[in-house]
């Protein structure tokens, strides 16, 4: 059986092709995979890879902020997570509050559900005067 | 900081002409990339002009990550790859002026503008236009209905989200597969809202293929190409559109209208470069592109105004636009030394053309003197639009509709001067091939002809 993915490491966005096999003997890794076709790079083949086992995802959103000149400030994973808990981090997410000021990179939740992934500030915001 | 200084203490001085080497108009990646390589290459006079509160433009809003992997080799959110410039332009002492609108730029270089100051003339040797592009509206696109709300464009509907945390709706539409359409969709159904669907007038996708797989797949958002929205419902708050099929010609069909119950429509249906102040410059744009027409230097019709960044053309990324506004820098260096910009390259000392002295800028007369690149009917646009023929460059453009297995092909009369085979070719992505003024074979124009089964 051919599967056929758009990958999405990077704007290019490779059209790759990977056969698998048909029996639909899944082992603990997934399918197993006979070929991967398409991929312009290394990533691709690693990205179809997880896309068959588990795919995974980067989590972008917004937490709120105390005392700051913006009522929010931008987050983001600094790793990706299984995409089917996107969600419960977002959940984790809407629970925090922080007190301005904040700056870039600053770790406000540390291996996020166990998933080992930070949350990260993504967007200075400074004392409200 | 020597020019804040000069130019805080003389706002009071309305009647006064404070002058500056160059002036940027706009705060966002293509002013900030283009004023810190200008400050690297040591013009020291430069000023920002931004209408914002803070320098970043759209990219203040673009919390999502995927910015800066040309650029940085790292995945970014916007906010973060804005801050990287935002804070090298403050290292270098860099002036930016927020909460400054331009009015007017004269075609001999005044900038006049508004802020809390009162109005303010300077007087620039050169001006950079790096003011991007705005969203086109749903009264661009004539959708029937009243005018209720609930109805954002993709860009309005993400800074309510992004910058002001107020949600905008609970059951969403989006028109358009642009990319910040899609990137919406994502956003929406990640703080819980339904979004029910896609709407795509063209018969192919308009967005990265990227954003399509990870912002629609993975909700399982369906993208419904050849459709758009007929009708708008409601009276107060939006209640529902009608959207129907479209036919070749992009004519909706009759029996085709299907209702959806939703509160927001999302309309995300392209860009166009902002140039209101360009024309008030003189500068000419290209109907093709709504930006500047440009020589590789970036350089616009008028001397001493050059254009980068989504003013001049649409990026898909705004890697590329860091890039453009580096590259602009370096001309509009040169500019302020030879007041004008002389070719660069060797060329410029191939004594053999006694006709034309290295220094003339082709873009004093630009018609005359340069070499006009004419892309064929495959292919919308190409920047830049003429070149002097004389200095490597490279070209910009976009394919109308998508193509797999196909070549761009520059020619000079019969002799081919470049090509590149790509293995796709979609609208959404910008196509850009370097050119070396070497290969050129004569003073002919340079045709662009995409090849393909």
């Amino acid at each position: 059986m051919n599967r056929t993915f758009t990958c999405i490491m990077c704007p290019t966005g490779c059209e790759i092709e990977a056969e698998i096999e048909d029996s639909g003997d899944r082992t603990e890794d997934g399918p197993v995979i006979l070929k991967i076709t398409g991929a312009t790079c290394i990533r691709g083949n690693a990205y179809v890879e997880n896309e068959l086992k588990n795919p995974l995802r980067i989590v972008a959103s917004s937490i709120r902020v105390t005392g700051g000149n913006y009522p929010i400030t931008s987050v983001r994973l600094t790793a990706p997570v299984p995409r089917a808990r996107m969600m419960d981090v977002i959940e984790e997410l809407r629970k925090v509050r922080i007190e301005a000021p904040v700056t870039i990179g600053q770790i406000i939740i540390q291996n996020i559900l166990g998933l080992q992934s930070d949350v990260i500030i993504t967007r200075h915001i400074g004392r409200r005067k | 900081m020597t020019s804040g200084q000069k130019t805080l203490d003389q706002h009071t001085v309305s009647d006064e002409i404070i002058r500056c080497d160059v002036i940027i108009i706009g705060g966002g990646p293509a002013g900030l990339a283009a004023a810190i390589e200008l400050k690297r290459l040591g013009v020291a006079d430069i000023l920002i002009l931004e209408r914002e509160k803070e320098p970043g433009g759209i990219l203040r809003q673009c919390i999502h990550d995927g910015f800066g992997l040309q650029r940085f080799h790292e995945s970014l959110s916007g906010p973060e790859y804005a801050a990287r410039f935002i804070d090298q332009a403050k290292e270098l002492g860099i002036e930016c002026l927020t909460d400054t609108s331009v009015l007017e730029i004269t075609p001999d270089k005044k900038v006049i503008t508004a802020s809390r100051q009162g109005l303010t003339t300077y007087q620039a040797r050169a001006v950079v236009l790096a003011m991007g592009c705005r969203e086109r509206t749903r009264e661009a696109i004539c959708i029937p209905g009243s005018r209720l709300a609930g109805v954002y464009t993709a860009g309005v509907a993400q800074a309510y989200i992004n910058l002001k945390n107020i949600m905008i709706g609970q059951t969403a539409v989006i028109l358009g597969s642009g990319d910040i359409g899609l990137i919406m969709a994502r956003r929406l159904t990640l703080e819980g809202a339904q979004v029910k669907a896609v709407f795509e007038l063209q018969p192919h996708a308009n967005g990265l293929p990227r954003n399509i797989a990870q912002c629609l797949n993975d909700f399982g958002i369906p993208l419904l190409l050849s459709h758009t929205v007929t009708r708008i419902h409601g009276k107060n708050r939006l209640e529902g559109v009608t959207v129907s099929q479209v036919d070749e010609n992009l004519r909706p069909i009759t029996g085709t209208q299907e209702y959806y119950a939703c509160d927001t429509l999302i309309i995300s249906v392209g860009l166009i470069p902002e140039n209101e102040l360009s024309e008030m410059a003189g500068v000419t744009l290209d109907p093709r592109t709504n930006g500047p027409l440009v020589d590789e230097h970036c350089q616009t019709t008028v001397k001493g105004i050059f254009a980068a960044g989504n003013v001049l053309i649409v990026h898909d990324l705004v890697d590329f636009v860091s890039l453009e506004a580096e590259r602009l820098a370096a001309a509009v260096a040169v500019y302020l030394e030879n007041d004008g910009v002389p070719a660069v390259d060797d060329r410029a000392n191939d004594t053999s053309d006694k006709s034309r002295p290295a220094t003339d800028c082709p873009l004093n007369a630009p018609a005359a003197n340069c070499i006009s690149i004419e892309p064929d009917r495959s292919i919308g646009f190409t920047v830049p639009q003429y070149v002097s023929g004389r200095k490597d460059f490279l070209l910009s453009m976009r394919v109308r509709n998508p193509h797999k297995n196909c070549t761009v092909v520059l020619q000079q009369g019969s002799t081919v001067i470049a090509e590149t085979s790509l293995r796709k070719a979609i609208p959404a992505e910008m196509i850009q091939i370097p050119v070396r003024s070497a290969d050129l074979v004569s003073r002919e124009k340079i045709t662009v002809v995409l090849k393909y089964e």
